[in-house]
């Protein structure tokens, strides 16, 4: 049966994309990595399984994808740059291509020293957009980094990341434009809290023409607790949430504090909708995987093409 | 330079176990700038020791001496008449001075006192700073002088991450980021459309080589 990227279908439809970020477990049973996967399955149209995200070392991202693929479910593979040099990274690219996995994401990764093995040597053989440009050129030129030729290409919608809430903020805009030159067709988000920078940066991928050549997914992470707020916001890097947001969770109580979460996250879903530029939504709620079918129920992003 | 720091004195006296005749041996170069080896540490080490020997009742002896530079035969050839007289030689020199005297003196016992860290340039008093992973393919010019090899802690070619806040860097928010120091640079010196370019994957077999490089100048050579 041929396989094929449910999210570049969509995408080349012309229709609003949804994905959801999905979690690997700290263990090797593979029963939660697929009951994760089918409480997204029917909300979103394809799901991102991080790769050993905050340098915390989990079930591999490439095993995860291939049990979401058996569950019907349309995976991205994230791949970070941290932990596998040029070798590795390009023969995972061809394994996840026959395995069925139709999507990657090139990313570089968090800093090693932040999770929990702060002593690893991070490879950084390559950076996020020199790996793009290899996925691309294995895909579509059959060519492996140093021109060798391969006997067949891999099969995949490439993405990648960008941060509109990063420093330094005028090159945000430059730096997806770079990213698009090097490959990708759709880019996730950082997760939008701060709508007013992110009208800001959209106009700006708008202005330059990008929204013509790469599909923007923005990132969506609804707020569990005050406390999580707080913590994100002082903790996280590369995370803008305004005052405005942290005081409305501090505003609810405690045992409300999870609905409040969901609201002001359909309400920033439905500002998002409105962006010109805006494909797609990506929800990352995190360790709270269940949160995906009310969230895409209440955004009004029900029911999913059939793919 | 390349710049130092030396070890916790539980563990060089670990080192030393049941050695009682020590030569301690610094270096006037590199590690006298950083103040980790030069004549002045061999001093306080050598003092660290007999004060530590006579609280514990041992008997030791030790011998100071800095050369002027550990890592070249020609100094080193000082140390040939006088090691023989100890049985263990506590070298205060970069791991280069190290393995430059443990190659003269094939027989000898040497002890490193100091773990070599960086090549760095000197801040402030008391401050170095790693600038040079010695790549061996040098691109400061087109990175504005600012090595991201070096200087962004994950090493990208094409910065900045999307965790560099307000100019400085996720993982060590006490470090600049890089690449915003870079993109200044470039700014400031008229040079901004270079960051269009996808850099390429970088050669890292000039860095790697395949075990130790070595350089060969047949002009230098006697």
């Amino acid at each position: 049966m041929m396989v094929e990227s449910r999210l570049k279908k969509i995408l080349s439809m012309g229709l609003f994309a949804v994905t959801a970020e999905c979690g690997p477990p700290k263990g090797a049973d593979p029963e939660v990595i697929r009951k994760k996967g089918l409480l997204l399955k029917g909300y979103v149209d394809s799901v991102n399984v991080t790769d050993n995200q905050t340098g915390v070392v989990r079930l591999s991202s490439l095993a995860s994808c291939v049990i979401l693929r058996q569950e019907g479910l349309d995976p991205v593979l994230q791949m970070v740059t941290r932990d596998r040099n040029r070798i590795a990274l390009q023969s995972d690219v061809l394994g996840a291509s026959a395995l069925g996995v139709r999507n990657i994401l090139c990313l570089s990764g968090d800093h090693q020293s932040l999770g929990n093995q702060p002593d690893a040597k991070g490879v950084f053989d390559l950076d996020s957009i020199q790996f793009l440009k290899v996925v691309r050129e294995m895909r579509d030129r059959g060519v492996i980094l140093g021109g060798e030729e391969l006997s067949s290409q891999p099969d995949l919608f490439i993405g990648a990341v960008e941060n509109p809430f990063g420093d330094p903020r005028s090159y945000r805009v430059a730096r997806l434009a770079k990213k698009v030159r090097a490959g990708a067709e759709f880019i996730q988000t950082q997760c939008v809290y701060n709508l007013a920078r992110f009208r800001e940066f959209m106009k700006e991928v708008t202005d330059k023409g990008l929204d013509g050549k790469v599909a923007v997914l923005a990132g969506v992470t609804p707020l569990k607790s005050a406390r999580m707020a707080e913590y994100m916001a002082a903790k996280v890097a590369g995370m803008d949430i305004p005052e405005e947001v942290i005081g409305r969770m501090k505003g609810t109580p405690a045992g409300r504090q999870r609905a409040e979460g969901i609201k002001i996250a359909v309400e920033t879903i439905a500002a998002l909708k409105e962006i010109k530029g805006v494909r797609g939504i990506h929800i990352m709620a995190i360790e709270w995987e269940e949160a995906v079918p009310e969230l895409s129920e209440k955004a009004g992003l029900l029911p999913r093409p059939e793919g | 330079m390349i710049s130092a720091e030396r070890k916790p004195f539980e563990e060089i006296k670990s080192s030393i176990g049941r050695y009682k005749k020590i030569l301690i041996v610094g270096c006037g170069t590199c590690v006298a700038e950083c103040a980790a080896g030069g004549e002045k540490e061999v001093a306080l080490l050598a003092t660290q020791l007999r004060i530590d020997a006579a609280r514990r009742r041992r008997k030791i002896e030790v011998k100071e001496m800095t050369l002027d530079r550990q890592c070249v035969y020609e100094f080193i050839d000082q140390l040939t008449p006088v090691a023989e007289q100890y049985e263990v030689i506590l070298s205060l020199g970069c791991g280069a001075g190290v393995q430059a005297v443990a190659e003269v003196l094939p027989r000898t016992h040497i002890i490193p006192a100091l773990n070599t860290t960086t090549i760095a340039e000197t801040r402030e008093a008391g401050v170095w700073l790693e600038d040079c992973r010695g790549c061996g393919d040098c691109k400061l010019d087109y990175f504005a002088d600012i090595c991201p090899i070096t200087r962004c802690a994950k090493g990208l070619f094409n910065g900045p991450c999307g965790g560099s806040k307000d100019g400085r860097c996720e993982a060590d928010p006490d470090s600049p980021c890089a690449w915003q120091l870079i993109l200044d640079r470039l700014s400031a010196t008229g040079r901004t459309e270079s960051i269009d370019e996808v850099y390429p994957p970088a050669n890292w077999s000039k860095m790697q080589g395949k075990g130790p490089r070595k350089i060969i100048r047949e002009d230098q050579r006697a």
